[in-house]
């Protein structure tokens, strides 16, 4: 009997120990990552860097402005267009979705969520880039950024939404509220700091897309806010930096990854914070 | 049997006299939906009423008249189908996947279930507290109490204010929160809680409440007082109360009807009379077993 306690304890305390460990390494290489990319890129920074536009190899100086503005402006105009889209089809999924129609919805949007970026730059590309406008541009950049951002909506909004208890729904029926305006005052507002999670995890994943972009808004070393004209955006500006051979691009490319962190981080503040209850969480 | 869903009901204004309360498709202010009544009482009349949830037949031919503005109880064993009952009742039990209903239910000599009776208008004439009390989290006390209202579009802040504190008062609720309206409704004692639902179901002016249960998840103390509010309501409202406590059956109600299922499982009434006479004198066996204890 002895023994098998001393067993018991041990087996508890090793596997306490493997998932604190599972748990630091995580930690760890988020910071690592985190602390790397503020060491390398804390040196590019200045205010120049925030409200210049790039110059040419050999310059001194210079920043990175278009970037930030077109990556804001892409995933604004993408969030537009598929924020609405993904919540509506959330809705549809999990307030009225049975049957075979509603499965066949829920495997779209899980293959699209499952498709890699580039596949969907290359769509765009060949639909908005060489047809519809017959150039590179932000518009096109935006609807593969909404492409991308529509299945992570659809799929973390629709869990939320599910996790509403139905007593709540059957409240708000009871009380004579038609169906649609329970959804709309009370099952949504109820999951809201969920939706906006989703929200919000999806313009930070659009934001850092690289791939759809260099096809469909391709850059922009100068300031422009024509969608139909080529469009700069902060993952592009990393790249053309990191893939340039001269030292003093490479420390802007870390500056660049730095700034793309902090838009994105601010964006998701902004947007709890705009979106944050009346009612202080107990 | 084809349900009328929500919304389907359409109705030609002006061809129907008296108006019909249960079709009406513009939603009023509650206070003229009140005045248009005119001698609303709240009677309600069940009529061979049977309910299925797919093939699954839960009630079996069920008639009883619930007198307004008293306290009806249904009693009955685990199952039985006391509250798919009163669920029939304001059309809350098609809201359940592949459930239907056959009958009618009656509400002051008017079909719930006539083909322009509109679910929604219905279930503004007949509120309902459930088992476990349910206020909206993300609301205030307040906005619990005027959600009714509030998604319906009334903004008038007086008008809200007026129903907020008479509805919390007569729910007798009002002194327990009156310092703490912007507080969230889940912050509120369990008690509480059921009485901030009753409130919020008082708001959108219903002649009759239904509640399911509405204390079981209560402890004793807060069991009395939603109780005393039953019997001190019942002078404005018809109340029907689903319970399988006996004691609270007999504490509260005027009348008292008892379910049980037959042999298909499908839910009976097998005594309905005065609840008096029901738990002193029943005239079926099976009524004076179940009162004695003696299975369920």
């Amino acid at each position: 009997m002895e023994g098998r306690l001393q067993l018991r304890y041990l087996t508890n305390h090793l596997m306490m120990g493997l998932v604190t460990a599972c748990a630091v390494v995580c930690a760890v290489a988020l910071l690592i990552i985190l602390t790397y990319v503020i060491i390398r890129g804390l040196p590019a920074l200045n205010i120049d860097f925030f409200t210049q536009r790039p110059l040419p190899y050999g310059e001194a100086g210079g920043g990175v402005a278009p970037a930030i503005l077109g990556s804001l402006a892409m995933i604004g105009v993408a969030a537009f267009m598929g924020v609405p889209i993904g919540i509506g089809t959330a809705i549809y999924l999990s307030e009225f979705g049975r049957g075979r129609f509603a499965l066949i919805v829920r495997f779209t949007v899980d293959l699209v969520a499952g498709m890699p970026s580039i596949v969907v730059g290359v769509f765009v590309w060949a639909l908005l880039v060489r047809h519809v406008v017959g150039n590179y541009n932000g518009l096109a950049g935006s609807v593969a950024l909404a492409i991308i951002m529509i299945p992570i909506v659809t799929r973390t909004v629709e869990e939320v939404l599910r996790l509403v208890p139905d007593m709540l729904r059957e409240a708000s029926l009871a009380l004579g509220i038609p169906k649609w305006r329970t959804i709309l005052g009370v099952v949504v507002p109820t999951a809201r700091s969920g939706v906006v999670t989703g929200v919000i995890l999806s313009m930070a994943r659009a934001g850092g897309e690289t791939a759809p972009l260099l096809l469909t808004s391709l850059g922009n070393q100068f300031f422009s806010f024509d969608f139909f004209r080529p469009m700069a955006a902060l993952p592009v500006q990393i790249y053309n930096y990191a893939v340039a051979p001269y030292e003093d691009w490479h420390t802007k490319a870390w500056g660049s990854a730095l700034v793309l962190i902090l838009v994105i981080s601010i964006l998701s503040f902004v947007t709890r914070w705009v979106t944050r209850g009346a009612l202080t969480e107990r | 049997m084809e349900l009328e869903r929500e919304g389907s009901a359409t109705v030609t204004l002006g061809t129907k006299e008296p108006k019909s309360r249960l079709t009406d498709v513009t939603v009023s202010m509650p206070q003229e939906t009140k005045a248009d009544m005119g001698e609303a009482q709240g009677g309600l009349e069940v009529i061979n009423l049977s309910a299925w949830y797919g093939s699954f037949r839960a009630i079996h031919d069920i008639s009883l008249s619930i007198p307004a503005r008293a306290v009806t109880a249904i009693i009955g064993p685990s199952g039985c189908g006391k509250s798919t009952l009163v669920r029939c009742i304001n059309r809350m039990h098609e809201v359940a996947p592949a459930a239907w209903v056959e009958g009618k239910v009656l509400l002051d000599g008017e079909d719930v279930y006539a083909p322009a009776a509109d679910p929604v208008q219905v279930r503004r004439h007949i509120g309902m507290v459930f088992q476990k009390p349910n206020p909206f989290p993300m609301m205030s006390v307040y906005d619990n109490v005027v959600a009714g209202l509030k998604l319906e579009g009334v903004r008038n802040k007086a008008v809200l204010d007026e129903v907020a504190e008479s509805c919390l008062r007569r729910a007798a609720l009002w002194d327990e929160v009156k310092d703490k309206l912007s507080a969230s409704g889940t912050a509120l004692s369990g008690g509480q809680q059921q009485r901030l639902c009753i409130a919020r179901a008082l708001a959108v002016k219903p002649e009759a409440i239904l509640m399911d249960e509405p204390c079981s998840a209560l402890d004793p103390i807060a069991t009395l007082a939603i109780e005393d509010l039953i019997r001190e309501l019942s002078q404005n409202y018809t109340i029907v109360i689903v319970t399988h406590n006996m004691q609270q059956a007999a504490r509260v109600s005027d009348m008292t009807g008892f379910l049980m299922m037959a042999q298909d499982r499908a839910g009976v009434l097998v005594e309905w009379g005065e609840t008096h006479k029901l738990f002193t004198n029943p005239s079926d066996k099976r009524t004076e077993d179940y009162i004695t204890g003696r299975f369920g």
